[in-house]
Order: C-alpha cells, then sequence, then structure tokens
C-alpha cells in the first residue's frame, strides 16, 4: 500500500515535471541553446498568476488564459531581439547570454515581489480525494491533468500545424530546413515563444502547490535539465517519460535515502544516464 | 614567451607596490583580485583553451575549501592544508575529468553544473566530517596584527597567482597547449592527427580543477569560518567565465586583465547599486556577450591591425 501511495505520488509529481521541462527541452532541441532563464521564467509566470489572485481575485485557471498568450509574446521577443544574434554561437555564449538575462529577471522579481516567500491558497481549498486507501489532493491532482492537456496540445500543435512542421523540420536538420525554404529565424523566435508559454503556464500551475520565491528558478531548471536529459531533446513523449521518471525516482529515493538525497539522487541519474544514453530513454531523432 | 615573462614580471612589480603603501581596504580586495585572477587563469586551462565550457571552478573551490578546513581543525597547519587541499582535488577531477570530459557542448556544461550542486548537497549531508549546514570554524592564524594577517594572506595569494600564472604561460607554450587549442578547433580532427585528446583533456581539467582548491583552501584559512553554501557558491563558476570573456579567452593576460577590470567595475558600479547589483552584472555580461565576445584584448587587437593595414 505504501508503494502504491508512493508510485502514484511520483506520477502525479511526473505529470507536473514534464509540463517544467517540455519547454526547456523544445528550446535546446531546436535552436541548441540552453535557457538558463527557463526556471525563472516559470517563476514568473508564478507571481503573475499570484498577483492575479491576490489583486484581482482571479483564479490561476483563467489566468492561465491571459498568461499564455503573454509569455508566447515575452519569448518572441527575447529571442527576436537578444538570442537570435548570437544563436549560432558556440555553446558557452549562448549559455552566458542566457545566463545573464536570468540574473536581470531574478534581481527584477526580487525587487519586484520581494524576497519572501509567498503562497497562492485557493478559496475555497479543492481538498483531498481518497480513493481506496490512497490520498490525492485534489489541487495537484488538476495542475497534473491540466499540464498533461498543455503538452498534448503542444504535441499537437508541432504535429499537425505548418508552423509546427516547421518547427520539427529545423530540429531535424537546420540546414536542409533552410534548403527547403524554411525561415529558420522564425521559427528560432515561434520555437522560444512556446517555450516561454510553457514555462509561464507551469509556473501558474505550480503556484497552487509549491511557495514561490524569486530563486526558486534553480531549483526548476536543475529539474528540466534532467528530464530533458533523461527523455531526449526536443522530444515532447520523451518529456513527459522523463518527468514522469523523475517523478517516480525523487518519490522512491525520498522513503529509501531521506527526502534530503532527492537532489543528488536525481542528478546521479543524470550523469548516469549522460554517460551510457546520451540520447535519451526514447532516443531517436527528429519525432515532434 | 620573453615579452610574456616581462609583462609579467611587471605587474607583479606594481602589485607589491600596491601592497606596501596601501591600507587595509585596498589590500583586501587586492586579495580578491589575486583570488579572481587564481579562478580565472584556471578556468582558462579547460573553457579558454580546450573550449570546454565547465561550470565545475565553484564545485573544486568548495572541495578545496572543506579539504583544507577538515585538515586544519584536526590540527594540520595551514601549509599541510594547503597542498592537501591541491592533492584530494586534484585526484578527485581527474577521475572525474576522465569520466566527463566524454560528454561534450552542453551536456558537459549541465553536468559541470551538476557537480556543484552534489558537492553542496553531499557536503551539507555528511554532518559528522563537514559541520553540514553549521559550518566549519577554522583555527584562528597565529600572527602578530590583523594587518600583518592581511599581509600574509595578500602574499599567500600572490604566490599562488604567481604559480598559476606560471604554469599557464608554460602550457601555453607547449605541446600540451597547442594540442588543446586544436581539440577547441576541431576535436575529432585533432583525434585523428594523433593528439591525446583524452589525455589532453583531463590534465586541463585536473589543472584547472587543481589551483582552484588551493585558492578555496588559502580563502578558508583566510576567513577561518566556511559554510557549504558560501564556498558551493555557484557565482564562483560564473564570475571566472564572465572574466575570461571579459578579457580575452585562451589567451594568457586575458584572464587577469580580465578579473581586474571585473573586481573594479564591481567596486565602483555595484556598490552604489545595492538593490539591483545581479541585475547590473546580467546586463554587463548581455553586453558582453552581445558585443564583445572575444573581449577586451580582441579590441586592441583589431585596431592594431588596422594601423598596419592602412
Amino acid at each position: 500500500m505504501l508503494y502504491l501511495q508512493v508510485i502514484l505520488n511520483g506520477l502525479v509529481l511526473g505529470g507536473i515535471y514534464a509540463c517544467i521541462a517540455v519547454g526547456f527541452s523544445l528550446v535546446w532541441g531546436v535552436l541548441n541553446v540552453i535557457n538558463i532563464m527557463h526556471g525563472s521564467l516559470i517563476v514568473l509566470g508564478s507571481y503573475v498568476a499570484y498577483t492575479a489572485h491576490a489583486a484581482f481575485g482571479i483564479s490561476p485557471f483563467v489566468s492561465i488564459l491571459f498568461i499564455a498568450p503573454a509569455f508566447f509574446l515575452l519569448g518572441y521577443l527575447i529571442e527576436l531581439v537578444l538570442i537570435n544574434r548570437i544563436v549560432t554561437a558556440p555553446v558557452l555564449l549562448t549559455l552566458t547570454l542566457t545566463f545573464g538575462l536570468d540574473l536581470i529577471l531574478i534581481n527584477g522579481m526580487l525587487v519586484g515581489f520581494s524576497a519572501d516567500f509567498k503562497r497562492l491558497t485557493l478559496d475555497p481549498p479543492l481538498g483531498t480525494l481518497s480513493v481506496g486507501g490512497l490520498a490525492l489532493p485534489v489541487d495537484r491532482l488538476v495542475a497534473m491533468v491540466l499540464a498533461i492537456a498543455l503538452t498534448g496540445l503542444l504535441y499537437l500543435i508541432l504535429s499537425r500545424s505548418r508552423i509546427g512542421r516547421a518547427i520539427s523540420a529545423v530540429r531535424m536538420d537546420r540546414e536542409a530546413a533552410m534548403l527547403m525554404g524554411v525561415n529558420v529565424n522564425h521559427v528560432n523566435s515561434v520555437t522560444f515563444g512556446f517555450g516561454t508559454m510553457m514555462a509561464g503556464v507551469a509556473g501558474a500551475l505550480l503556484a497552487m502547490i509549491f511557495p514561490i520565491y524569486p530563486l526558486l528558478g534553480y531549483t526548476y531548471l536543475g529539474k528540466a535539465f534532467v528530464i530533458c536529459v533523461l527523455g531526449g531533446l526536443g522530444s515532447i513523449p520523451g518529456a513527459l517519460l522523463g518527468g514522469i521518471v523523475l517523478g517516480e525516482v525523487e518519490s522512491f529515493g525520498a522513503i529509501w535515502f531521506g527526502p534530503e538525497h532527492a537532489v543528488t539522487v536525481s542528478f546521479a541519474l543524470l550523469i548516469l544516464v549522460l554517460l551510457f544514453r546520451p540520447e535519451g530513454l526514447l532516443g531517436r531523432k527528429g519525432f515532434a | 614567451m620573453k615579452r610574456d615573462i616581462l609583462i609579467g614580471l611587471g605587474l607583479l612589480v606594481l602589485l607589491v607596490i600596491i601592497s606596501a603603501v596601501s591600507g587595509p581596504y585596498l589590500l583586501r580586495l587586492s586579495t580578491i583580485v589575486l583570488m579572481y585572477i587564481v579562478l580565472a587563469l584556471s578556468w582558462n586551462f579547460i573553457g579558454g583553451m580546450a573550449g570546454y565550457p565547465s561550470f565545475a571552478t565553484a564545485a573544486f573551490f568548495g572541495l578545496g575549501a572543506y579539504t583544507g578546513a577538515v585538515v586544519q581543525t584536526s590540527g594540520g597547519s595551514m601549509y599541510v592544508a594547503w597542498c592537501a587541499a591541491a592533492l584530494m582535488t586534484a585526484v578527485v577531477s581527474g577521475f572525474l575529468g576522465w569520466v566527463l570530459l566524454r560528454l561534450r557542448g552542453h551536456y558537459f556544461a549541465i553536468a559541470s553544473f551538476a557537480l556543484v550542486e552534489v558537492f553542496r548537497v553531499l557536503t551539507n549531508s555528511m554532518t559528522d566530517i563537514t559541520g553540514g549546514g553549521m559550518g566549519l570554524n577554522l583555527p584562528v592564524p597565529q600572527l602578530a596584527s590583523v594587518h600583518a594577517q592581511a599581509v600574509f594572506f595578500f602574499y599567500a595569494m600572490l604566490g599562488l597567482a604567481i604559480v598559476t600564472f606560471a604554469v599557464t604561460l608554460a602550457v601555453s607554450h607547449s605541446k600540451l597547449g597547442f594540442g588543446l587549442r586544436c581539440i577547441q578547433q576541431n576535436e575529432p580532427a585533432a583525434d585523428i592527427l594523433g593528439i591525446k585528446t583524452t589525455l589532453h583533456k583531463v590534465v586541463a581539467f585536473i589543472l584547472s580543477a587543481s589551483f582552484v582548491a588551493v585558492a578555496g583552501a588559502v580563502y578558508a584559512s583566510w576567513v577561518y569560518y566556511i559554510e557549504p553554501p558560501d564556498v558551493f557558491d555557484i557565482m564562483y563558476s560564473i564570475k571566472p567565465i564572465v572574466m575570461v570573456l571579459l578579457g580575452g579567452a585562451g589567451t594568457v593576460f586575458g584572464p587577469i586583465i580580465g578579473a581586474v577590470l571585473y573586481l573594479s567595475l564591481e567596486e565602483i558600479v555595484w556598490r552604489n547599486l545595492l538593490q539591483v547589483n545581479t541585475g547590473a552584472l546580467g546586463v554587463l555580461i548581455v553586453l558582453l556577450v552581445l558585443y564583445l565576445p572575444r573581449g577586451f584584448l580582441s579590441l586592441k587587437f583589431k585596431r592594431l591591425r588596422k594601423k598596419v593595414t592602412t
């Protein structure tokens, strides 16, 4: 029974983790840029949802409707104005650039929202569902379902729409896509926009579960790294699988080694997968 | 090579003069500058010469600081502690390098990022050896006065910086440095041409870790209290990279110029911008990457070349 509960916790956590990682993975896979800002963008999404709820009483389920387009636009502009200028430069430069942007964003959030821990509490609280002795917090469950639904939506966009197919094409082979007449610069910006959008939405959902503070971004970023490497780059099913694997590993790691070792366990897993299966668990290229 | 040594000697004389005439503030500041010069020069081995984006500097800084601190608290002298830090880190980094340097580009960057976090968490959880989150108190150095202490650690960092610089100079003009630059430009090609790429990279990684570790150990003796979030601060990984980029990656003097420039900027600009000092650092990084990606030294050379051609 304990193990069943642990597996269930891991699954719920995993669905949410997938939503954290999917945008990061998409940007990395398509632009070949590690977006260090991703974690902080999630936190920014949390703050926007928190503010909307605290100041105007808008539930996060509603506020994601305007967070999504606003964050898409934000990401599109960041890519267009800044990242696009050095998108083909060596790894170190792109990484350092997004790190610099991340510092600016974190500092902005510190000034704007202060370093206090904030928490979005729904009124009335959604409570806990219990099914045959298993406890299920409803807020987490709803967040997971929404996270997975959004991930699925992104998957549909990527596999069905014209721009989605262009994104997949660039991910598979940048030069070939260029030769086929794909506007790679536009695709880059749109992809970064999608990545930022997923970060903002994930942030709004996470605001209901975890306390918010400006430096939280690094925790999310670490998870996104691990999930990406587990699932393989730019692959949405991979991110889903990676998220669930990480969720399970953290749940079991917490009961076997103690919760303080969750980070060590997940990073050890990261390094092992990097060494033995660098293409990820689902590892095949060119899959939306 | 001769010219490089001469410029290095000039810098050295300048530093000694500064330390002789300056008050406690400037002395402390120049000690920090020297520490960052060591960090930047060290990162230059793996990041600048071999082109591997390592974020592990903070991990080895912390490892060195803690190794030194543990040796000192269990009764070893300061010098024994510093040597132990170098030795321990050389072994650990040799092993880790042998494992991690199979990864390239982003993957290596991430793995080295993860290293800092793992080291920090491990140090935090090994309470019986490291004191965990409570940190470690080191014995206070027995010297005549506070000023004598400051002077002592200034010369300790200066000595370390000189050694690091000398090794940089030697490596840069040796076959090892040549091999590392080949690896940066095209690793498979370097491999085919008979450069032992793995060996080269591991040696560069060990070099880049060992001096950092000694700097960490000296730092620990200097401030005589350390705790995990202090010495495993990811900023110890980031700042040297910014400094090297500021000065010019892969060059001998770039890291030194970068460290001096960076810390001058930090002292002049950011202490007036307390609220937004990380933001200001971010802006500097963004501008640097977008407009001066090859560093301060590239500016000068560009102008020189123009002069020659016109």
